[in-house]
C-alpha cells in the first residue's frame, strides 16, 4: 500500500474541489471496498478525501411520493428503514443478502454503488487485466470465469458488478444524485454503470471529482410487491452467482399490468431486463410466458468456458421469482 | 504519512500517532497491545477482527484508524464492565462454542452486536415478514446473522446454542 | 499392560481450562507475545512458476524510510542444511513455483514493509512451467512409499478375473480438487536471535518438530533454540511441519540480531507455501456376486506432488482394509509439478480416498438393489485384510445401526428424486469411515510434586484447538489419582520434555500414554505422599499389543440434503455422526471435534476448491471471499454420538484419537444424499449448483 495523505473535507464543495486539485485522489466513505483494494495494491491513490460524514445519513420522503436516501446511509440502516421495508421490500432484501452484518454497518449507499468487481484477476496485481492496466489483456477471458459475465461483455473485459443493492435500485428506476464542480444533477441509475466496451477501466460514467450525495427512489406502487432472489453456493456471506430483483403488478384478469426486472451477476453493470419486461406486459402470467420472456432477455448471452450454467440459472430464477410474486409468496 | 489521533478503547482513552494507512485493527494490536480483535484475513472476509464501534459491530481491518478517531470502541476484552466475564463469554465457555479460540473474541463481540440489532427490530435475509415489529431469534436467524464470522474449527452448532441461551436469558430479564 | 479406563476425570465433559483467556481474547497466539522494538517482515514472492531470478533491484525499497534491510538470495546467509528444497529459503536464484519467496523486506512497521516489498523489482529468466494434473500424463510415476509409510501399491488375488465374472460391476472415476487448510490464525513466526540463542514464537502443531528442523537447517545446537506456542489458532495439518515462512523469519533474525522479527502470512499468502491437499483422480472398480458380496475392489489413484519435494498422499490406504474381498488392488501414481509442496490436510489419504470409495459403495448398493447399510454389513471383514490381524475393536456396524436409529433411516425409499418440499428436492445419504490409530515416537513427560498434593505435569505438546490443555489435565488427574484442580499442566514450550506432533489424531493417545507412564513411575518411586520437588520423567511405553492387533477408529455418517430444483443450491439441514473411538477423554471437547470434522467435510462436499490457473501456475481464488468454507448459515443440526467401546489393547486410556475421523465419511454422506435428492450423481467435488442444473 502506497503512502497517501488523508484529509477530511469540511463540506461537499470542499471535497469536490479537493479532488479537482488532485488527479490521483479518491473519495473514502465506509472503506469496505476501498481499503480492501488499497491493501491489494489494486488502487494506489495519493490522497484520500473522507466524505463519510459529509452527505446525509437519513432516508427522507420526497414531496412527489418518492424517497431520498442520503449517500452516507449505511447498508444496515437502509435495510432496516421502515419505509423501505414496506414500500420497496426488494431493496431491503437485496441489502440483507449482501456481505455480512459487520460490513453492512460500515458500508454506505454511495460506496456500495461504486464498489468494484470481484474478478479474481482484477484483484491480483500479478496477472494481466485491462481494467487495472489498460492494454495488458483480460486474464478471465480464457481463465477461471465461472463468476463472469454472460451479457454485455467485451473482448476486453468479462467482469461482473458485485452489488446486490444496485440491482434492486435498477429495478426500482432509481436516480443517482451527483454533485460536481458544475452543481448537482440526477442521472438514472441505468446510466451510472457502464458496459466495458473498449474502456473497461471505466466502471461508471462519473467524472473525476463527482460525488454521489443521494439516491432517489421514485414513487412506484408495484414496488410494494417486489422481491430479491440471490443464488450463491454458500448459504450466506457470498457474492451472487446470479440474482434477480423483480416487482410485479398483475391485474384481476391474470395479465401483467406492469413489471420491473433486473439481474445481478450477469454483466458489468446491474442488468435491467427491459426485453423481458416488454415481452411480459399485457400477457397472462404463466410459466410458459415467463420462460419465453426470460429466453428473449438471455438470447444474446455469450458464454465462456465456465459460466454457461448462468443461462438456465437466470432463466429459472426469473421464472420462479415472478411466479412467487404473482402468487403472493 | 502520519497523523495524531485519539481513540477510546474499552473505556480508556489513547492518544497516538499513526500512519494514515494503519487500520483500527493494527492500531489496537500493534500499537496498544490489545490482542482481542484478531487478524484472520485482513479483508473483511472472516470477521475475526470484529469490534463494536459506537455500539455497532464492524470489521476493524477495513476501518482506517484516522477515519474513525473519537469514536467509542469496545473489544471482547472490554465487554464486561468490571473486567470479568460477560454472560456471552460464559455461555461460549459452557457450550464449548470454540476450539482454537482465534475467531472467538470476534464471534462474541459480533453476537453481542447482533442481539442489539435484533432487539432494534432489524430484519435479516431469513426473516419471513420484513414488516414484523419484533424479531424472534430462532436458530435460523442466529445462523444467518452470525455468518460474517467464519470458524474453521466449525464450532457453529455450539455458537448458535451459546447465543440462543444468552438471548433467551436477556429476554427473560 | 495395566489398564485404567475408569478414572474420575476421563470421560467427563470438562469446560476448557483456557476458556476465559480465549473468550476475552487475552490468550496469546504467536504474533501477540510481547516483544520489545519488533521489526516487521513482508515477503517478495515470485511472479513466475519456474525459472531463475535474473536481477533484483531493491534500491527504491531500501531508500524508503523505515526499511531496515531487503533480503534476497544475494545477501542471505548460507544455511547449514539445504537438502529440503522447500526450506532452502533464498539459497539460490532458482524459482520452483509461483509465490515462492524470492526476497523479504524488514521494516520498522508493517505498513512500510508491505509497501517496500512492492517496490522490489525482480527480473526473471522464465522457463515454461507445468502445473496441470491429468490422468493421461505420460510422466506419472510410482513413489517409493506413501505418506505415513504406506506401500505405494498392493495386490491380492485376481482382480481382473473377478471383475469379468462378477454379477454386478462398477467402474467409475471420482475427482477431488486441491484444497487449502486455512486455519483461522495465519501461519506466524516471531523470531528473536540474541547472542547465539534463538527464540521462536511460532504457530505450530509441534514445538519440538520446529526446534529440530530449525536447529538442523541453521546448524545450531538444539538447546540454543527455544520454540514457544501456548495457543495455536488451528492447523488442520498445515502447521504440522515447519514451512518456508518460519525459515525466512529466522533468517531475518539471524541478520538483525537482537531485534524481534514478526511475520504473519496474509490470507492470500497462505495459498502458496504452507501445504495443501493434493487434487485426486480416482478410478474405482468393484465387482459383487448376486448376494451383494464384493468379489473385487480396485482403487487407482492419480495425484500430484511438487518437483522440489515429494509428498505422496495415501489416498487408497483405507480401501485396503475397509471391506472384505479376496481380490483387491490399490495403486498410487504421482505427477511432479511446478507447484508448492502439498502436505497434510485433516485426514490426508482417508478424506479424499473414502469420499470416492463410499460414493462407489453407494452406487454399488443401488446396483445390487440393497440398502447401503445392508450392503456394507454384508461386506464387513473379520480381520484386517492387509495384515491378517484381528481388530483391537471394530464397531462399524454398531455405528451404522445406532446412526440409522438416531437419524431415522428405516423405511427410506431408495428411489432418487422421490421426496420434495415445494421446490426443494430432499434426499438422505449414508457413508462409513475408518481412521487408523497412529503411534508417533519421541514423547516424554515429567511429573513433579509441587507440595500440598499438587503436581506439575510437563510435556512439550501443543493445543491447536483440539482441547489438549483440558484433556491432558484430565488424564494427568486420573493417572495420579487426584482431582483436576491438583494438576498444573505445562505445554507449548521446548523447555518442556519432547513431544510428538499434534497430528494423525495421535496427540492425546501418545501424550496421554506417556503421562500415564510417568505417573506410574512417580508413584512407584515417590509413593502417595511425595516431597515437594520429587520428579520423574518417562518416555512412551512400548505397546506389544500393536503386534497382535490392527487398531482403527470407525464412524458412520448420515446427511439430509435439500436441493433447489430451480437453482441447484444445496443445503444440508441435518447430519448425524456415530463413532467408535474407544474411550472418549472429554465428552464436551470430543463432541466439538466430531462436529468440526463433519462440518469441514460438508465444506469439502459443497464448497472448497482451490483453482489453479495453469497459465500462471498459482491459485487465483486465494482468499476467503472466493475460497468458500462453510459459514454458520451452511450448518444445520449436527447430532453426534459415540458407542460405548472398551478397547483394552490400544493404550492405558483405551482411546483411539478423534481429530480426523469426523471429516472422513462426511463428504460421501452429503454426496450420496444429493444424489438421492436429485438423481444426479456428481462424481467430482465440490458439488456446486452448476453441476446440478440441467
Amino acid at each position: 500500500m502506497k503512502p497517501y495523505r488523508y484529509q477530511r473535507a469540511r463540506d461537499i464543495p470542499g471535497a469536490i474541489s479537493a479532488l479537482a486539485e488532485e488527479p490521483n485522489a479518491t473519495f473514502l466513505a465506509g472503506g469496505t471496498n476501498l481499503v480492501d483494494l488499497l491493501k491489494l495494491g489494486v488502487m494506489e491513490p495519493e490522497v484520500l478525501v473522507d466524505v463519510r460524514r459529509l452527505t446525509s445519513d437519513s432516508v427522507e420522503e420526497l414531496p412527489d411520493g418518492g424517497v431520498r436516501i442520503g449517500a452516507a446511509v449505511t447498508n444496515s440502516n437502509l435495510a432496516a428503514d421502515r419505509t423501505i421495508r414496506s414500500r420497496y421490500p426488494v431493496l431491503s432484501e437485496a441489502l440483507l443478502s449482501g456481505a455480512s452484518g459487520q460490513l453492512r454497518n460500515l458500508a454506505t449507499t454511495g460506496g456500495n454503488l461504486l464498489q468494484h468487481t470481484r474478478c479474481v484477476y482484477w484483484q491480483d496485481t500479478t496477472t494481466p487485466c485491462n481494467k487495472r492496466e489498460p492494454g495488458s489483456g483480460c486474464s478471465a477471458l480464457e481463465g477461471h470465469n465461472k463468476n463472469h459475465a454472460i451479457l454485455g461483455a467485451s473482448e476486453h473485459c468479462v467482469a461482473t458488478h458485485p452489488s446486490d443493492m444496485a440491482v434492486a435500485m435498477t429495478a426500482l428506476d432509481a436516480f443517482v444524485v451527483v454533485q460536481g464542480r458544475n452543481g448537482e444533477h440526477r442521472i438514472p441509475i441505468e446510466e451510472l454503470h457502464r458496459l466495458p466496451g473498449d474502456e473497461p477501466w471505466r466502471d461508471t460514467t462519473l467524472e473525476h471529482g463527482e460525488l454521489i450525495t443521494a439516491v432517489d427512489l421514485p414513487l412506484l406502487d408495484l414496488a410494494a410487491n417486489s422481491k430479491y432472489r440471490k443464488v450463491r453456493e454458500r448459504a450466506s456471506y457470498a457474492f451472487a452467482l446470479v440474482s434477480v430483483a423483480a416487482a410485479l403488478d398483475v391485474g384481476e384478469d391474470g395479465t401483467v399490468r406492469d413489471v420491473r426486472l433486473a439481474l445481478g451477476g450477469v454483466a458489468h453493470k446491474p442488468w435491467r431486463a427491459t426485453k423481458a419486461e416488454e415481452a411480459l406486459r399485457g400477457e397472462p402470467i404463466n410459466k410458459a410466458n415467463l420462460r419465453a420472456a426470460a429466453d428473449i432477455e438471455l438470447e444474446d448471452a455469450e458464454l465462456l468456458r465456465d459460466n454457461a450454467f448462468k443461462v438456465p440459472l437466470a432463466r429459472n430464477v426469473i421464472v420462479r421469482t415472478l411466479l412467487d410474486l404473482a402468487e403472493g409468496r | 504519512m502520519e497523523q495524531e489521533i485519539t481513540i477510546k478503547v474499552d473505556g480508556t482513552g489513547h492518544r497516538l500517532t499513526v500512519d494514515t494507512r494503519t487500520t483500527l485493527l493494527d492500531a489496537l494490536r500493534e500499537r496498544l497491545g490489545i490482542t482481542s480483535p484478531k487478524k484472520g484475513c485482513d479483508h473483511g472476509q472472516c470477521g475475526a477482527c470484529t469490534i463494536l464501534l459506537a455500539g455497532r459491530r464492524i470489521n476493524s481491518c477495513l476501518a482506517l484508524a484516522v477515519a474513525f478517531e473519537d469514536e467509542e470502541i469496545v473489544t471482547a476484552e472490554g465487554l464486561a464492565e468490571d473486567g470479568g466475564l460477560h454472560p456471552m463469554h460464559r455461555s461460549f465457555i459452557e457450550h464449548d462454542a470454540f476450539q482454537c479460540g482465534y475467531c472467538t473474541p470476534g464471534q462474541i463481540v459480533s453476537a453481542v452486536g447482533m442481539l442489539e440489532e435484533a432487539s432494534s427490530g432489524w430484519p435479516s435475509s431469513v426473516t419471513a415478514d420484513l414488516d414484523a415489529d419484533e424479531i424472534v431469534l430462532a436458530d435460523e436467524e442466529i445462523r444467518e446473522r452470525m455468518s460474517g464470522n467464519l470458524c474453521r474449527c466449525a464450532a457453529y452448532v455450539n455458537i448458535v446454542s451459546a447465543i440462543s441461551e444468552t438471548a433467551g436469558g436477556e429476554a427473560r430479564r | 499392560m495395566s489398564i485404567t479406563t475408569t478414572g474420575r476425570a476421563i470421560g467427563r465433559a470438562v469446560d476448557r481450562i483456557e476458556g476465559p483467556q480465549k473468550v476475552t481474547g487475552t490468550a496469546r497466539y504467536a504474533y501477540e507475545h510481547e516483544t520489545e522494538y519488533p521489526l516487521y517482515l513482508y515477503p517478495v514472492q515470485s511472479e513466475i512458476a519456474r525459472g531463475r531470478v535474473a536481477r533484483i533491484d531493491a534500491r527504491s525499497a531500501e531508500a524508503l524510510p523505515g526499511v531496515v534491510i531487503v533480503i534476497t538470495h544475494e545477501n542471505a546467509p548460507q544455511l547449514a542444511d539445504t537438502h529440503d528444497k522447500e526450506l532452502a529459503v533464498l539459497q539460490s536464484d532458482e524459482v520452483a513455483f509461483r509465490g515462492q519467496y524470492v526476497g523479504a523486506v524488514v521494516a520498522e512497521s508493517f505498513e512500510v514493509a508491505r509497501h517496500a516489498a512492492r517496490l522490489v523489482s525482480v527480473v526473471y529468466d522464465e522457463e515454461s512451467h507445468d502445473v496441470g494434473l491429468r490422468a493421461d500424463r505420460v510422466d506419472l510415476y510410482a513413489p517409493d512409499q506413501l505418506n505415513a509409510g504406506f506401500e505405494t501399491d498392493t495386490a491380492e488375488g485376481d482382480v481382473d478375473g473377478a471383475l469379468s465374472s462378477a454379477a454386478v460391476t462398477l467402474d467409475e472415476t471420482y475427482t477431488t480438487p486441491m484444497e487449502h487448510n486455512n486455519p483461522m490464525e495465519p501461519h506466524t513466526t516471531v523470531a528473536v536471535w540474541d547472542e547465539g540463542d534463538l527464540t521462536l514464537y511460532d504457530s505450530t502443531q509441534g514445538v519440538h518438530t520446529v526446534r529440530r528442523t530449525v536447529a538442523r537447517i541453521f546448524g545450531l545446537e538444539r538447546d540454543r533454540v527455544r520454540v514457544v506456542a501456548p495457543h495455536v489458532g488451528g492447523g488442520f495439518g498445515s502447521k504440522g511441519l515447519p514451512h518456508a515462512n518460519t525459515i525466512l523469519t529466522t533468517l531475518a533474525a539471524q541478520m538483525i540480531e537482537g531485534r524481534p522479527i514478526k511475520f504473519a502470512l496474509t490470507r492470500q499468502q497462505m495459498f502458496s507455501g504452507v501445504g495443501y491437499r493434493t487434487p485426486t483422480i480416482q478410478r474405482i472398480r468393484l465387482g459383487a456376486d448376486e448376494e451383494g458380496r464384493l468379489t473385487a475392489i480396485s482403487h487407482d489413484v492419480i495425484e500430484l506432488s511438487a518437483k522440489i519435494k515429494e509428498f505422496a498422499e495415501q489416498t487408497a490406504s483405507a480401501t485396503r482394509t475397509m471391506y472384505a474381498t479376496e481380490n483387491r488392488r490399490t495403486t498410487h501414481r504421482l505427477a511432479a509439478l511446478d507447484l508448492p509442496v502439498p502436505s497434510w490436510m485433516r485426514a490426508p489419504g482417508e478424506a479424499p480416498g473414502m469420499y470416492a470409495l463410499e460414493v462407489a459403495m453407494d452406487e454399488m448398493a443401488e446396483r445390487c438393489d440393497l440398502d447401503p447399510i445392508e450392503f456394507r454389513t454384508r461386506n464387513e471383514p473379520e480381520v484386517d485384510a492387509e495384515t491378517g490381524l484381528p481388530y483391537s475393536s471394530r464397531n462399524l456396524i454398531a455405528c451404522l445401526r445406532e446412526g440409522a436409529e438416531r437419524f431415522g433411516w428405516e423405511g427410506r425409499d431408495p428411489t432418487p428424486r422421490a421426496r420434495r418440499d415445494g421446490r426443494w428436492l430432499i434426499g438422505t445419504g449414508v457413508a462409513a469411515a475408518m481412521y487408523p490409530v497412529y503411534r508417533m515416537p519421541g514423547t516424554r513427560a515429567r511429573v513433579r510434586s509441587l507440595g500440598e498434593g499438587r503436581y506439575a505435569v510437563e510435556i512439550g505438546a501443543v493445543d491447536i484447538g483440539t482441547g489438549t490443555w483440558t484433556a491432558l489435565t484430565q488424564i494427568a488427574a486420573d493417572a495420579l489419582g487426584v482431582g483436576i484442580g491438583a494438576i498444573e499442566l505445562r505445554i507449548g514450550d521446548t523447555n518442556l520434555p519432547s513431544a510428538s506432533v499434534a497430528g494423525g489424531s495421535s496427540g492425546i493417545t501418545v501424550w496421554g500414554s506417556t503421562i500415564f507412564e510417568a505417573a506410574r513411575l512417580f508413584r512407584e518411586r515417590h509413593g502417595e505422599d511425595p516431597s515437594e520437588g520429587d520428579t520423574v520423567e518417562a518416555g512412551t511405553p512400548d505397546n506389544p499389543e500393536t503386534e497382535n492387533y490392527s487398531m482403527s477408529a470407525f464412524g458412520a455418517y448420515f446427511a439430509e440434503a435439500r436441493v433447489d430444483e430451480d437453482t441447484g443450491e444445496v443445503r444440508v439441514p441435518r447430519m448425524t455422526g456415530v463413532f467408535a473411538v474407544g474411550q472418549v477423554i472429554n465428552a464436551q471437547t470430543a463432541r466439538s471435534q466430531f462436529i468440526g470434522g463433519m462440518t469441514m467435510g460438508l465444506g469439502m462436499a459443497l464448497h472448497e476448491e482451490s483453482l489453479v490457473d495453469e497459465r500462471f501456475g498459482h491459485v487465483v481464488n486465494h482468499d476467503f471471499a472466493e475460497y468458500h468454507i462453510p459459514t454458520n448459515a451452511d450448518v444445520g443440526e449436527i447430532d453426534v454420538a459415540w458407542i460405548d467401546e472398551e478397547d483394552p489393547h490400544v493404550n492405558p486410556m483405551g482411546s483411539k484419537g478423534i481429530g480426523e475421523i469426523g471429516i472422513v465419511g462426511s463428504p460421501a454422506a452429503v454426496a450420496n444424499a444429493v444424489y438421492h435428492a436429485t438423481g444426479v450423481r456428481v462424481r467430482d467435488l465440490p458439488i456446486t449448483p452448476d453441476k446440478l442444473l440441467r
